[in-house]
């Protein structure tokens, strides 16, 4: 096991450790706008780190070009793919959540406040 | 080419991601909005891109990562086509 072994291990570990962020997110926030936060960053890094454990992994110069490639393509298309997601939902009148807004999410609304007035 | 053990690394890695991939179809299946549910296959296919790359480095087959390729262009259309044609009510501006 020599030290770039571990390295390039650490990398995927990584990905993986941002990707269950993003599955987290997914879950637990409670609209669209605030779900893109999850795919727009916390995936893109995920597969950033990803895609540099394969680049770094391969010894085929090429190979290692095209991983490169893919990483910057990711780069750009993953947040750009989003946005025009969330524009297109506020184009098709998607209201923003808001913790005032008790019509769609009445029982998490009501915890956050039930929590915040213990402190 | 790669060591064993960074092999088996690279396919563990890609099998978490794997997993994850299918806890987001989840999403996909209860989303309340059209939205939620574009939103999570743009990111499952995200993570696909990466399965693939990583498969493809861990198995040393290097045309993986044309195939690869090829799945980020075409997830990326998908996105966008999705959100122009189905979200916005079909109306090019």
């Amino acid at each position: 096991m020599t030290p770039f072994d571990v390295f390039v291990l650490t990398l995927v570990a990584g990905s993986v450790a941002f990707s269950l962020i993003t599955l987290v997110g997914f879950v637990r926030l409670p609209d669209v706008f605030a779900r893109a936060h999850a795919a727009s960053k916390a995936e893109t890094l995920g597969a950033l780190l990803g895609l540099g454990a394969a680049a770094l992994a391969l010894d085929d110069g090429q190979a290692t070009l095209k991983v490169g490639v893919l990483a910057l393509f990711v780069l750009v298309t993953g947040p750009t793919a989003a946005h025009a997601i969330v524009r297109a939902a506020v184009r098709s009148g998607e209201k923003p959540w808001s913790r005032t807004d008790s019509s769609s999410e009445k029982t998490r609304a009501s915890t956050h406040t039930a929590t915040g007035g213990e402190k | 080419m790669t060591s064993v053990l960074l092999s088996n690394g690279l396919l563990v890695g890609a099998a978490a991601l794997g997993l994850v991939s299918i806890a987001l179809l989840w999403r996909v299946v209860v989303g309340p909005t059209t939205a939620d549910r574009v939103i999570a296959v743009n990111v499952i296919g995200t993570s696909v891109v990466v399965i693939i790359a990583l498969l493809g480095v861990a198995l040393g087959e290097v045309g993986f990562l044309d195939v690869a390729l090829v799945y980020g262009l075409l997830n990326f259309l998908l996105s966008l086509g999705l959100a122009r044609l189905s979200l916005d009510g079909g109306e090019t501006r």
